[in-house]
Formats: structure tokens, C-alpha cells, sequence
């Protein structure tokens, strides 16, 4: 199939790795995938700290960008969700009903990765080898605002070497929430110290999540404690080979 | 007279004070820990549960979109019964009724069934300043005022206190008390001691309600402890105070209530008190009752059309117990007698916000929008969603004045998001912030306002080959 890839403006600045195994993972799945290099940002964080005004453009020019694709991807559950959730809102709020159809229609063809995998492409071996011990922070906009469920899980259960440990209070916020993380430092702080004390409890090496932004918080975090665990993307993980391992 | 909606600091300021009460952050984890765990048990039982929610939504969305005829319903119900209706417009005037009443009552002691109402108006305070003696009987309620302490949750408003807490303020405030020990047993029998002298003397009980049933003109009250049904049965006058929007249309509304409710709040099948009321009858229970019609900011939240839908909740505090926010920095935080998700979009909306030094401006932010409150919530309140619209009201509110930093900020992202030339020029100006790193690649410290991220967290150096380098060069 032909995927159009939405690599979101996070990974794309800051990790690109995320955006990389997402591209390398749909073509070794034989599979073609496009990077319209018009694209920017959903503008979530607009819309998530109060500036819907100025996130309509954004949403326009991201309907402008993906329209033309039939199948859209991102490695991302929180940016999936935005496309899903705010975009059509931003637009009827600003009284624009024409683009608020246009981003559903959009919307309807945005998939995040564990969905574009189990739901559309209908796989859960994607044939990774990953030989350590990881544990899963399924992330609160890829839980609640996707519902994703446990299709992180069912990939990462397939995948080769990989021993899979469960994280408790796995549905509870790192406390990231964007903005939230600098308006509430120390609500956010004190949110992701019980976070990081979960992933270090498990004994993982690796603490993986679908989405960048929680895990540039959750990594933040157990780098400044010099912990031994590291993050890795969840699309990473699924890219990594025998031939190539990550 | 004290602003029970409103406290004197934004939510961050007050929030870091409380992050630095570890006894108060232990009591309110282990509480809120064990009653969701329950409450997820209690749901599970009812293979209907989201179809319960559909219709206790679409039951009070139809009490809000009829709420003026519904209310004189109610109205026409009540008196047809004996009972005499107030109207009053705000806390001021609810207070000034009640106050009044009591009065022309003749007798200077209270006793209260628990109520968010009365705690949202300062009815106590304001009674005892007119002279009058007030007893809560809900036991938390009772901890709270004999330890001259606010309510902290609004199902169990002693949520912050242990019982070794507990025992201390009985001990100090029940002098006939001797020996507590902090056993819940011993507590409770002390309690109970102390409220069953002011039940049986009491002339007047002032409660709010869970239900006003406008067909009929019957209250509701659902309790735990039984203390609620003797304020409801033994004095002679009873005073009701209830929001405007508790209102249902049908009694057998009270069929998916009397299911989301108990299940949602204490995580119990049923709760084991309920106690209805219509009316007086002649020789049983009291002889004069009077309700009292709070309006308290309630009609200009109705007029919003997104943020109405706040006026759907039944004060059942799923919605805190699931939060992780609120597990943190506890209820006192949020300054109003509304904490958690719930408070965050119902406080700022019913006063009102008088520019974003107002700390009610600051609730609306106190959430990372995870959208737990949204999953628990019986009536299906979209928490998340009025968040970021009461978001967009506040900036949009702020718009045409001097811009702050946040805005700058905002508006130069925007910018640089416009179109991918601006984009990738932004991209090349973050990657010089590598020169911030160290050799590990990790950068510990950002000048304000990234410094509030960089006080517990790194980030890590922006890579030397963005996503759309990387594409350019491999696939271009």
C-alpha cells in the first residue's frame, strides 16, 4: 500500500529515530510510504494552551498538505488524536464548516502506528528482533482519545528476543500534557517521579510508549536521575531486525 | 465574606505547597487509590454501564434544555404539598433566606445534612455570624468543622486527614471525650456520642440535595451513615438548599441515577441511605419544609454551550479519585469548595473570571488532559474537551491588550509552523541549541521559562540530521 507518512514537527526536529523506524519498518513490510514535505505540526499545542485562533492555520495547512492520501500515518497516538479530535473543533469554532468536513474526512484516514499495523494492514509479527527487556507506557491520548488498547502489546508480544514486562499503573499520566509540564513544573514533576519509579520497579533496560513527547518526558526524567533505563519508541522496536538490530 | 469558589493563589503556586505536605499527599493517595480500584470493581458488575451513562447524559441535558419549566414545575409540586419554594439569585441571597428562617424559627442551633450547596454559598459561616450554632453530621463533614479546616474532596471532605489526625482534633474539640484511641470503631461511637445529643435537640436541619424530581416536587438525599435521615425525619422545619440544575424531569429518572451514582461515588451497589421526601405530612416528620432554588452563577454557565455541559454533574467525585493531578496536589489547591477535573471547569465558570492574575483563570490549566475524569464520569462529561475550550475563552478574552510571553511564544511557533521553508529554518535554529549540550548529549539547564522543564528534567541535543534531512538525503 501507499502510506503517507505524518512524522509529527517532534519527531521530525528531535527524534528523528522514530520517524526513521516507522519509514524503514513500512517498507520492509513492502509497503511505500511518502513524506509530504509540506507538513508541519497538527497544532496541538495551540489548541491544548488556548490559542485556537492561531492553530487554524495550522489544522488548514495540514488538510491542505494530506489531503490527496489515502492512508496517513504518524508515530504518534497524541498527534492522531489531535487530527481526530480537535481538528474538525477548531475549524467549527472558527465557523469554518468546509474545512471542518475536510479535516474529518482527513481524520478518517489518519491512523497511528500500533492501529495502521493490527486494524489496517491486519499484522502483529512485523518480523522484529529487539533482544531486551522492555516495559510499555501506553500513553493517555493513545489509550482515551484513540482507544488503542493493548495493540502496542500484541506487537510487541511478537517480537523476537524481546521479554516483555508489565508496567504497573501503566494507564496513569507521566505528566507531560504539554504546556502543563512548564505552567505545573512541580504537579508534572511530582506526576513523573511515581511514573519513573513504576519503569525502574519493572527491571526493564527499556521503557518504550507510541509517542515521542511522553517519552521525552519519561526519558527527561530518568536521565537527570543518571537511571539505567533508556526510551526507546515503540516504532523503533518493531524496525529492528536480526540483519539490522537497533 | 470569605469567596468559597475562589481561592487567594493560582492553582501552581498552591499546588506547590501542598506537593510539600508528604502526610497530606500519603492520606489523599492511599484514599483515592483504594476507592478507585473499588469503584472500577462496582462498574464492571453492570454489563450496561455505558449505556447507563448514555441516558443519565441525556436526562440532564434534557433537564438543561428545559430548565425553566422544570423548575416551576418543581415549584407548583413542592407548594401543592405544603412545602413553601425560594428563589435566590446568589449565595448573598440564599444565605440571607436561610439566615431568615432559622430566625422566624425561633432557636439559635442547626443541624446540617452534608451539602455542596450550603459549602459552595459560606452558609455556615454566615450563620454563625448571625448568631446561630451550626452541626455538620456527616461524619468527614464534622471532622472538617471541628478541625476548623476546609473541605478537601467533595464526597469525603476529610479525604486529606488520617486517623491519627482524626483522633487528635476529637480529642481537643469533644471535651465530654476521654481515651480515643485511633481504632475507626472508637471514632465513629465518639462521633456518634457527640451528633445523637444535637439530633434530638435540634429544631431546624438544613440539607441540600442529590435530586429534585420536578413531577412529583420529592427531594432526594443519598447517604452512608444514617445522620442524613435523622436531619431529614427529627427536626420540626427543614430548609433544603439545591442547585438549580439537580433537578430530574420523571421519579423513574431516579431508576439510572440511583445506578450511576453509588457506583461512581462510594463504589457501592447501593447506597444505604436513601431518604425522599415530598412535601409535609401532618404528625410525621417535619412540619414546615422549605427549599431554597440556588442560581449561583448557574444560568450564565448555561448559556455556554460547550461549558454547560458541567451542569450535568451529580457530585459524585469519580472524577478526583482518578486524577492524577488532584492525587498529587490535593483539593485544598484548586481554592474552591469544587476540586478536581470537575472544579477545574465548574469553579471558573460560575464566578466568572476577572482576567488571568484571577486564580480561577489558572484552574482550567491545572490538568495534563489525560482524560481519566472523562472515562469515570456517569454522566459523561467531556472534562478534557471543556478544558481546552475554557483555555480558548481565557486567551481569546485576554486578546487586544498588551501580548504576554506565552502569547509571543505561541504566535512565534505559529509562525514558524506556517509552511515548511519557516519550519525547516526553525529546525536549523534549534539544532544550534546543541552547542547547549554536553559531551553525553544531554542538556540540564534552559534559560525561563524552559528552566521550569530543565529544574527535573534533561532534554536530549537536537540530532545533526533532522527527520526531513534524513529523507532528503535517503529517499530524495
Amino acid at each position: 500500500m501507499r502510506i503517507a507518512l505524518f512524522a509529527t514537527c517532534l519527531a521530525d526536529a528531535m527524534f528523528p529515530q522514530a520517524a526513521i523506524a516507522t519509514v524503514e519498518l513500512l517498507e520492509r513490510l513492502g509497503h511505500e510510504v511518502v513524506f509530504p514535505d509540506g507538513q508541519t505540526c497538527c497544532g496541538q499545542m495551540h489548541v491544548n494552551t488556548g490559542y485556537q485562533r492561531e492553530a487554524l492555520g495550522l489544522v488548514r495547512h495540514h488538510v491542505e498538505v494530506f489531503e490527496p492520501y489515502e492512508l496517513i500515518v504518524a508515530p504518534s497516538g497524541s498527534c492522531v488524536g489531535s487530527v481526530r479530535h480537535q481538528h474538525a473543533l477548531v475549524a467549527r469554532r472558527a465557523g469554518d464548516e468546509a474545512l471542518a468536513r475536510r479535516a474529518e474526512a482527513v481524520a478518517a484516514r489518519t491512523y497511528e502506528l500500533s492501529e495502521l499495523l493490527v486494524d489496517v494492514l491486519g499484522i502483529c509479527d512485523v518480523g522484529a528482533y529487539y533482544p531486551h527487556t522492555v516495559t510499555f507506557h501506553p500513553t493517555c491520548h493513545s489509550l482515551r482519545m484513540l482507544r488503542v488498547g493493548d495493540k502496542p502489546l500484541r506487537l510487541l508480544r511478537q517480537v523476537r528476543g524481546l521479554t516483555l514486562v508489565e508496567l504497573p499503573d501503566a494507564d496513569v499520566c507521566c505528566g507531560f500534557g504539554g504546556t502543563f509540564a512548564i505552567k505545573n513544573a512541580d504537579v508534572s514533576t511530582a506526576m513523573l517521579a511515581d511514573k519513573m519509579a513504576r519503569v525502574l520497579q519493572t527491571g526493564a533496560e527499556v521503557c518504550s510508549a507510541g509517542d515521542a513527547s511522553c517519552l521525552m518526558h519519561i526519558g527527561g526524567g530518568l536521565s537527570r536521575i543518571r537511571s539505567a533505563v533508556r526510551t526507546v519508541h515503540l516504532a523503533e522496536i518493531l524496525a529492528s531486525t536480526e540483519e539490522r538490530p537497533r | 465574606m470569605t469567596d468559597h469558589l475562589r481561592g487567594d493563589e493560582p492553582f501552581p503556586a498552591a499546588a506547590r505547597k501542598a506537593l510539600g505536605d508528604t502526610q497530606l499527599r500519603r492520606n489523599i493517595g492511599h484514599a483515592t487509590r483504594t476507592i478507585r480500584t473499588k469503584r472500577l470493581a462496582a462498574v464492571a458488575e453492570c454489563p450496561d454501564w455505558e449505556e447507563l451513562r448514555r441516558a443519565g447524559a441525556a436526562i440532564k441535558d434534557e433537564v438543561l434544555a428545559r430548565l425553566p419549566e422544570l423548575l416551576e414545575e418543581l415549584e407548583r409540586n413542592v407548594t401543592a404539598r405544603g412545602g413553601v419554594v425560594h428563589w435566590a439569585r446568589d449565595g448573598a441571597e440564599a444565605n440571607a433566606i436561610v439566615t431568615e428562617l432559622v430566625r422566624r424559627a425561633g432557636t439559635t442551633e442547626v443541624v446540617k445534612v452534608k451539602s455542596m450547596a450550603t459549602e459552595e454559598i459560606g452558609l455556615n459561616e454566615h450563620l454563625q455570624a448571625a448568631g446561630i450554632g451550626v452541626t455538620e453530621t456527616d461524619l468527614a463533614a464534622l471532622i472538617v468543622q471541628l478541625g476548623h479546616d476546609k473541605p478537601s474532596h467533595i464526597l469525603v471532605p476529610a479525604i486529606h486527614r488520617n486517623r491519627a489526625e482524626i483522633r487528635e482534633i476529637f480529642t481537643r474539640e469533644m471535651p465530654e471525650v476521654t481515651g480515643l484511641s485511633d481504632e475507626p470503631r472508637e471514632l465513629a461511637m465518639a462521633a456518634r456520642a457527640h451528633l445523637r445529643r444535637k439530633f434530638l435537640s435540634a429544631k431546624v436541619a438544613i440539607s441540600g440535595a442529590n435530586f429534585g424530581i420536578a413531577e412529583t416536587g420529592t427531594l432526594a438525599v443519598v447517604e452512608s451513615e444514617g445522620n442524613g435521615r435523622m436531619c431529614l425525619t427529627l427536626p420540626r422545619t427543614l430548609i433544603t438548599v439545591m442547585g438549580i440544575e439537580k433537578l430530574l424531569p420523571r421519579f423513574t429518572d431516579l431508576e439510572v441515577f440511583m445506578q450511576l451514582l453509588p457506583r461512581s461515588s462510594t463504589a457501592e451497589r447501593m447506597n444505604p441511605y436513601t431518604s425522599m421526601w415530598t412535601g409535609v405530612h401532618p404528625g410525621d416528620g417535619p412540619q414546615e419544609f422549605h427549599l431554597v432554588l440556588l442560581d449561583n452563577g448557574r444560568s450564565r454557565v448555561l448559556a455556554d454551550p460547550v461549558g454547560r455541559d458541567a451542569l450535568r454533574c451529580i457530585r459524585c467525585s469519580a472524577c478526583l479519585n482518578v486524577c492524577p493531578v488532584y492525587e498529587r496536589a490535593g483539593g485544598h489547591a484548586y481554592g474552591s469548595v469544587y476540586p478536581g477535573p470537575i472544579g477545574a471547569i465548574l469553579s471558573p465558570q460560575l464566578t466568572g473570571t476577572r482576567g488571568h492574575h484571577d486564580p480561577n483563570a489558572s484552574l482550567p490549566y491545572a490538568s495534563s488532559l489525560c482524560g481519566a475524569c472523562f472515562d469515570a464520569c456517569p454522566v459523561r462529561i467531556d472534562i478534557p474537551s471543556i478544558l481546552v475550550h475554557l483555555r480558548a475563552a481565557e486567551v481569546d478574552a485576554e486578546r487586544g491588550g498588551l501580548p504576554g510571553g506565552q502569547d509571543l511564544a505561541m504566535r512565534a511557533a505559529a509562525f514558524a509552523m506556517a509552511g515548511p521553508r519557516r519550519f525547516a529554518a526553525a529546525e536549523a535554529v534549534l539544532g544550534a541549541g546543541r552547542a547547549l549540550a554536553g559531551k553525553d548529549r544531554r542538556i540540564t539547564m534552559l534559560p525561563w521559562p524552559a528552566s521550569r522543564w530543565t529544574a527535573s528534567r534533561d532534554v536530549p541535543a537536537p540530532p545533526t540530521e533532522t527527520f526531513r534531512q534524513w529523507w532528503r538525503r535517503t529517499r530524495g
